[in-house]
């Protein structure tokens, strides 16, 4: 899958791959800390920063976690349980 | 006014398949929408792995959306959580921007399933809203026929990419398909909202189906 900026897609593509491979030898089978995919992720975020500071892309927002925050939708039947 | 829908699927994959096919979920062809798909955050904390990507799709809105969104293109966050101990793969997605005219949530979490360790349930949930006043009803129409079009893109789709890289036994692919059942804490929401609503999201058990 392509990278926001086609400048990107070449490290972006190499980074994934790192990722990937890290994600199915390393992470599944219990070695969690690695850092063999930081140099790659690392020149990746400078090229998405530098496209989308280029192209104006402002994404505040996607930089915050709602996941497990009280930002976080709470499906109808567990609301319920909460006010009782 | 917040529309609440959820759904259960099943993929016949092991859970450690489906999360390694999670991370090439794109493209296939049930996602000639989504145009680009970036990893901006990643981060080990509590033996969990924590992601975010940022996706950009074209945006489909229904006409009377189209005079408050001039943008062709939406902008998506995926957060997700990988527990490798536990087996749990979380994922919330959810728009950013337009938000006021109309905010999709989607929360899907993977587990092995109970019944086949072989197996990986997703259950899925989703909130639909929109800040946008007289618009109640075009908004849970909207809603209910994006739930629709994004479940069953969503399993087609992943079904594709997990078959791609995890080929099986022809006697197992035939087997493919969406399990659905409805869920009684969904009924009991239901029956409290407004009888229209009840009306609406009881049409939903059968709607998670490839089309």
């Amino acid at each position: 899958m392509n990278s926001i900026g086609n400048t990107c897609n070449e490290i972006k593509h190499q980074y994934d791959e790192c990722f990937q491979s890290w994600f199915t030898e390393k992470f599944l089978k219990g070695t969690l800390s690695d850092d063999a995919c930081d140099p790659l992720f690392k020149l990746y975020q400078q090229c998405i920063q530098k496209t989308m500071k280029e192209n104006h892309i402002e994404v505040k927002d996607a930089e915050i976690n709602y996941l497990g925050t009280d930002k976080e939708c709470i499906p109808p039947s567990l609301n319920d349980k909460k006010s009782k | 006014m917040v529309k609440y829908y959820e759904s259960k699927t099943i993929f016949h994959f092991t859970w450690d398949q489906v999360a390694q096919g999670f991370w090439k979920k794109y493209p296939n062809p049930e996602s000639t929408h989504v145009l680009s798909e970036d990893t901006i955050f990643r981060e080990i904390k509590d033996n969990k792995l924590f992601s975010r990507r940022l996706l950009t799709k074209t945006n489909r809105v229904p006409k009377w959306g189209e005079r408050f969104i001039g943008s062709p293109v939406v902008r998506i966050v995926e957060e997700s959580v990988v527990d490798p101990k536990s087996k749990t793969l979380t994922t919330y997605t959810r728009n950013i921007g337009y938000t006021k005219v109309m905010s999709l949530v989607e929360k899907v979490v993977y587990r092995p399933s109970e019944e086949n360790p072989e197996w990986t349930v997703a259950e899925r949930s989703a909130w639909v809203d929109s800040k946008v006043m007289g618009f109640g009803l075009a908004i849970q129409a909207f809603g209910i026929e994006r739930f629709k079009k994004n479940c069953s893109k969503m399993v087609q789709g992943f079904n594709f990419v997990l078959s791609a890289m995890f080929p099986q036994p022809a006697s197992l692919t035939a087997q493919h398909q969406i399990h659905q059942q409805p869920q009684s804490k969904f009924k009991d929401a239901a029956k409290k909202a407004s009888e229209l609503a009840k009306a609406k999201a009881n049409s939903l058990y059968a709607t998670c189906e490839p089309s």
